[in-house]
């Protein structure tokens, strides 16, 4: 087998496992903490029979081991339980969500990546530079701020005192494309601040980083102009790093996008884990925090992945 | 000593200011925490400074018990992440074996699961109090302490000192405490403020989506909360606490900055 097929296989396996593991924590660190689900529902007022009666009815009687594993079973096979505080089936109201959420993050990484990458160039060119100093100055304000009062400082601006756009991202099933894309319009531009700035920051670290090469030095003394040195061999040195950076950074978008939806009454899957864990409705905070979990763990497989696909030492050993 | 830059000097001044009011909030806030003096969200005026909010109570008040909450929460939380991590950081790196392998590959584990996530996740199982907030944020952001006084006690277990304590015959604690942190604090203070900003954002996260301080106590996050509603009608009183946020982020910001490039220069760029 090739080399590069095995070290791929061995990172999806080792990805998997700790997909598993991350589960159990979850389920059995839930289980294990002072709090009783059958109790929060029916308040500090339920009679004993009340109680015993609900904790049949989820299961709570069942050996822990039991219930996990049926919890799993049930998440691989797409079914994800019913919710607590409305008995309707999880993953029916997790499935309109999470397209919603996904298209507000893919949305954003579109228009920040590129943007994360040519900033990231421009900084590097310029290092130590006013362009740099500029670039870097505004994203570490940026940095600074939360994703909520980057939120509510767009939104006053942009749509209280200018009117530009409406304040809230109200999406319905029978809205056509683009009148969705000028309802997230907002959310994404704060998305899109939040994150570039992350990005820019590490894109422009590694490729300084791959700048303090021999061959760097070798191609400015040969007379090559700048812009050229860092096009033609520093980028596709620096591509492994910054695809990591990418990827890490839209990881970091899955969860950026919780607070955000709740700042623009956007429904998506952060809206509805936030209203979940309000409610205390722990099946379905388990299943948001499971798919979370998943697609972050996962974005950072293939993080891994392309690094190890983009680097040629590993593709071609000898 | 070398002279402090602007920007350190900046970050102090506004750090201590920050401090100081928290500290002194009691003596400081014009009127009662919970006093109705005005009308719902009254613009701003002598009597009061920032205007009124979403029920008629003094704004600049609300802001000054809430910088309260605030870094207090965040302090307690952070020194907790700091007593966790470092000293089971330095134990995984002095006793190494499976104490390590364990308590590593635990760490791991924890970091693989977003901390907003996690932190939602247990809060659902407990009950919302201050307690329970500066435990779950402390022990979830003590993996990142963990992580690097371990790496930082790696290197230092291997020097000749070290060595020699150990001959001498000295037990596992006084290798943790008198020969590996004294030399180890440097990195560790340095990571001290990013932790602390850290800790001021996640709580003001908390309490904005309403899991985090729960009324009557309000801390910069949930006085957000309470005003956001007036945005949209161009009330701007929401805006007041978020900038508060940002503004204590970013002075202990330009402070970690410069202690950090102090460290990092003193040990040869090998700091944090």
């Amino acid at each position: 087998m090739h080399p590069v097929v095995k070290l791929v296989t061995q990172r999806i396996a080792l990805g998997l496992l700790l997909l598993l593991a991350v589960s159990a924590l979850i389920f059995f660190g839930v289980a294990a903490l002072p709090g009783d689900t059958a109790q929060a529902m029916l308040g500090q007022s339920a009679t004993p029979e009340a109680l015993a009666n609900l904790r049949e009815k989820l299961g709570l009687n069942e050996p822990i081991v039991w219930r996990y594993l049926h919890w799993l079973g049930g998440f691989l096979t797409g079914d994800l339980g019913v919710s607590l505080a409305n008995g309707q089936d999880i993953a029916k109201s997790v499935g309109q969500r999470l397209g919603n959420t996904l298209f507000l993050a893919s949305c954003s990484a579109v228009i920040a990546v590129p943007l994360a990458i040519t900033l990231g160039l421009i900084a590097a060119r310029y290092n130590g530079r006013w362009p740099d100093k500029l670039i870097s100055g505004v994203t570490l304000a940026t940095i600074s701020l939360p994703e909520f009062v980057a939120g509510y400082i767009v939104m006053y601006f942009l749509a209280v005192r200018w009117h530009i756009f409406l304040p809230t991202s109200l999406v319905f099933s029978s809205m056509g494309f683009l009148e969705r894309l000028q309802a997230i319009a907002l959310p994404v531009i704060v998305l899109v601040m939040v994150v570039l700035a992350h990005m820019m920051r590490m894109t422009r670290a590694a490729i300084l980083n791959v700048m303090e090469s021999a061959y760097i030095e070798t191609a400015e003394l040969k007379g090559l102009s700048p812009i050229k040195v860092i096009w033609r061999h520093a980028f596709p040195n620096a591509i492994a790093p910054v695809v990591n950076v990418v990827m890490l950074n839209l990881a970091y978008l899955v969860v950026g996008v919780v607070v955000v939806e709740v700042v623009f009454a956007y429904s998506g899957m952060g809206q509805f884990l936030v209203d979940s864990v309000t409610k205390r409705d722990m099946p379905v905070v388990l299943a948001c925090g499971m798919i979370f979990a998943a697609i972050y763990i996962g974005l950072n497989i293939v993080a891994d992945v392309v690094s190890i696909l983009t680097n040629p030492r590993l593709r071609h050993p000898k | 000593m070398r002279r402090l830059p602007v920007s350190a000097l900046i970050g102090l001044l506004l750090t201590g200011a920050f401090f100081a009011v928290a500290i002194f909030a009691q003596w400081l806030a014009p009127y009662q925490i919970g006093e109705i003096v005005g009308g719902v969200w009254d613009p701003a005026s002598s009597a009061h400074l920032l205007g009124t909010d979403s029920i008629g109570r003094d704004l600049l008040t609300r802001m000054i018990y809430g910088a309260q909450v605030t870094i207090f929460v965040a302090t307690c939380a952070t020194i907790l992440s700091f007593v966790t991590g470092s000293v089971l950081g330095f134990l995984a790196a002095t006793a190494g074996g499976w104490v390590d392998q364990a308590l590593s590959r635990f760490v791991d584990l924890v970091m693989a699961i977003p901390s907003l996530i996690l932190a939602l996740v247990v809060l659902t199982a407990v009950d919302v109090t201050l307690p329970t907030l500066i435990i779950v944020m402390g022990l979830l952001d003590s993996t990142r302490v963990f992580r690097l006084s371990r790496a930082v006690a790696v290197d230092i277990t291997v020097m000749d000192y070290v060595e020699a304590a150990r001959l001498r015959g000295e037990g596992q604690g006084w290798v943790i405490f008198s020969e590996i942190l004294p030399n180890a604090l440097t990195p560790l203070i340095a990571e001290l403020g990013l932790r602390f900003i850290f800790a001021v954002l996640f709580i003001s996260t908390l309490s904005f989506l309403g899991l985090g301080v729960q009324p009557p106590l309000a801390d910069w996050g949930g006085l957000v909360k309470e005003n956001s509603a007036g945005l949209i009608y161009g009330k701007s009183a929401a805006l007041a606490p978020a900038m508060a946020i940002a503004a204590l982020a970013i002075s202990v910001n330009l402070v970690a900055d410069w202690v950090l490039s102090r460290t990092t220069s003193l040990k040869g760029g090998r700091g944090a």
